[in-house]
């Protein structure tokens, strides 16, 4: 059984719907991509697995059930974490702070696993004390990363991860994503540079107007002359 | 030294007084707005209905022929806290929750706001009457503690009335129990968090829920001993906090709103200003006659400002700090 499946998903902001059936499977080994044009709904389709939108049609099942328009204080403490694209730390806590926030649905104690995160991103031991603002972009994605992992998930969900870092960074970011994984967290996420991300993705899904309309291995994918053509530039 | 023993009682003192119930006011306003994205209009009159709750359970306390060395109001001030809490919690559930789970405008709430402080102050004039009460309900009088000043050359001693005494005592326990509270606990971390970013609080699995009725319960309990300070140090009326709303906005936009240290500091800003402005500095400079030349004198009122205007200057200080830094004196939220 999978670990997240969604079939048919329809959902939208309420006006016409902007996911018009899309199915993905992930398992807890997978890293899996959703690439696609502007407006295919690849954030969308985070935003509807993590309740941020109305799904009006299909179902989302993880861990045995439909999860479909659970909200977040309920999907968190299941073994579900998101990381959104902009905006995705507390400026003004500290980056303790933010960690902790990640585990505010957690009772138990939870300072291994920010010893666990901290030795995944030192930088971030580090800096600690210091407000999340001051950091740089790449340290804000390792907050925001971190932050998301505090809760322990099963599965991660990233949107656009390397949007805005540099070409230095984003190589880091990848490889802190894949590092994720090995630590037996399953990976969906949203990527613009879709060659890179594919690359290394063990399930990669292109959207087009709210629906599959590629699915395969991340290689697979840039070998079809097809999806190069239309979706990697050539 | 007469001239600074003046000046301590006129301003040091009724400054610290008005920061303080400022300051409380403040804390208030500048929670909700950073949790619940709208100014709270009918603050005020949330003070003004705390006040008469420990107006009415002092006044019960004193029919039971309970004496104590304390103003009764300070006793059952904890009681009085809860119950306001309450009452502000029931306020939200019937008035502002509704509309926020329709996705309502901050400025429907503002709206929204101003008609619960019409329903509050009508509920108050309804069962209260409209005349002023005083809160020392058993005829207590107000203990004054007179520092001789003496030893330092002055005939007048300075003068601190016990209730004045308290407060300063019980406005220093709030606001290092409130910065505990926000740096220290869980709940006041999700607090800040939820200020910062509610989306980001919420995709954390932050209780937002919970959040807010926190955020109404100590709104509620703080506005409550600010009101009943006000009632202490003024006397007790159904537009009692109502009258000073604006200054108390003007406190909580100037320290940055969103931001509960600003507020504090915004208070006794305001507060001073105010009491500086209106103190007649002649009182102060009277020496000066000595060497000024023949002829010339100090006017009788060398206030900055008539006291019928002392409102006027929160604003002023408002304008300037808009125009010089509009996010106030600590960065607060901007919308």
């Amino acid at each position: 059984m999978p670990l997240i499946e969604l079939k048919h998903v329809v959902g939208g902001y309420g006006g016409a719907p902007i996911l018009n059936g899309v199915d993905i499977a992930i398992e807890k080994s997978d890293i899996g991509v959703i690439v696609g044009p502007n407006g295919a709904g690849k954030s969308t389709t985070l935003k509807a697995i993590f309740g941020l939108l109305k799904v009006t049609g299909g179902t989302i099942e993880f861990g045995g059930e439909n999860i479909a328009n659970s909200l977040p204080d309920k999907l968190v403490p299941k073994g579900l974490s998101f990381v959104p694209q902009e905006k995705n730390v507390f400026t003004s806590l500290s980056v303790e702070e933010n960690l902790e926030m990640g585990a505010f649905t957690r009772s138990d104690d939870y300072s291994e696993t920010m010893e666990w995160v901290y030795d995944m991103f030192p930088v971030l031991r580090e800096k600690r004390r210091q407000p999340a603002g001051e950091l740089s972009g790449g340290q804000r994605q390792m907050v925001a990363m971190g932050r998301a992992l505090m809760s322990r998930p099963s599965l991660l969900m990233l949107d656009e991860p390397s949007a805005g870092l540099s070409p230095r960074y984003v190589i880091e970011i990848f490889e802190t994503i894949q590092r994720v994984n090995q630590e037996g967290v399953g990976i969906l996420m949203v990527e613009q540079n879709a060659r890179q991300a594919l690359a290394f993705a063990s399930k990669g899904f292109v959207l087009a107007q709210g629906q599959n309309r590629f699915t395969g291995t991340g290689p697979e994918l840039i070998a079809d002359p097809e999806v190069a053509k239309s979706f990697l530039g050539g | 030294m007469d001239e600074l023993i003046f000046f301590i009682n006129r301003v040091l003192i009724s400054g610290t007084v008005l920061g303080s119930i400022y300051a409380l006011g403040a804390i208030g306003i500048t929670l909700i707005f950073g949790i619940l994205r709208f100014a709270h209009f009918a603050h005020g009159d949330m003070m003004t209905m705390g006040a008469f709750i420990a107006f009415v359970l002092a006044t019960a306390l004193a029919a039971m022929g309970i004496i104590l060395p304390l103003p009764m109001a300070f006793v059952v001030l904890p009681v009085a806290m809860v119950l306001t809490a309450i009452l502000a919690l029931g306020i939200d559930k019937g008035f502002y929750a509704p509309l926020r789970a329709r996705g309502a405008k901050p400025v429907t709430l503002l709206i929204a706001s101003i008609g619960v402080t019409l329903m509050i102050q009508g509920l108050i004039r309804l069962i209260f009457g409209s005349g002023t009460k005083s809160i020392y309900v058993a005829g207590e009088s107000k203990d004054i503690f007179r520092f001789d000043m003496s030893w330092a050359g002055g005939s007048r001693p300075i003068n601190i009335t016990e209730p004045q005494l308290i407060m300063f005592v019980l406005t220093a326990l709030i606001v290092v129990a409130l910065h505990l509270f926000l740096t220290r606990s869980r709940l006041g971390k999700a607090m800040r968090a939820m200020a910062d970013n509610a989306d980001l609080a919420q995709v954390s699995g932050i209780n937002t829920a919970l959040v807010v009725r926190v955020t109404w319960v100590i709104a509620g309990s703080l506005a409550c001993v600010a009101g009943t300070m006000l009632a202490l140090d003024v006397a007790l009326m159904p537009d009692l906090a109502f009258n000073i709303v604006l200054p108390i906005f003007a406190a909580a936009i100037v320290g940055g709103l969103g931001h509960a240290y600003g507020a504090i500091v915004g208070g006794f800003l305001i507060a001073f200003a105010e009491t500086l402005a209106v103190f007649n500095w002649t009182a102060v400079l009277r020496p000066l006659n000595a060497v000024l030349p023949e002829g010339m004198a100090l006017p009788a009122n060398l206030a900055l400002v008539p006291t019928e205007y002392k409102l006027t200057v929160a604003f002023v200080i408002l304008v300037i700090t808009l125009l010089v830094r509009p996010t106030g004196i600590f960065k607060g939220a901007s919308t």
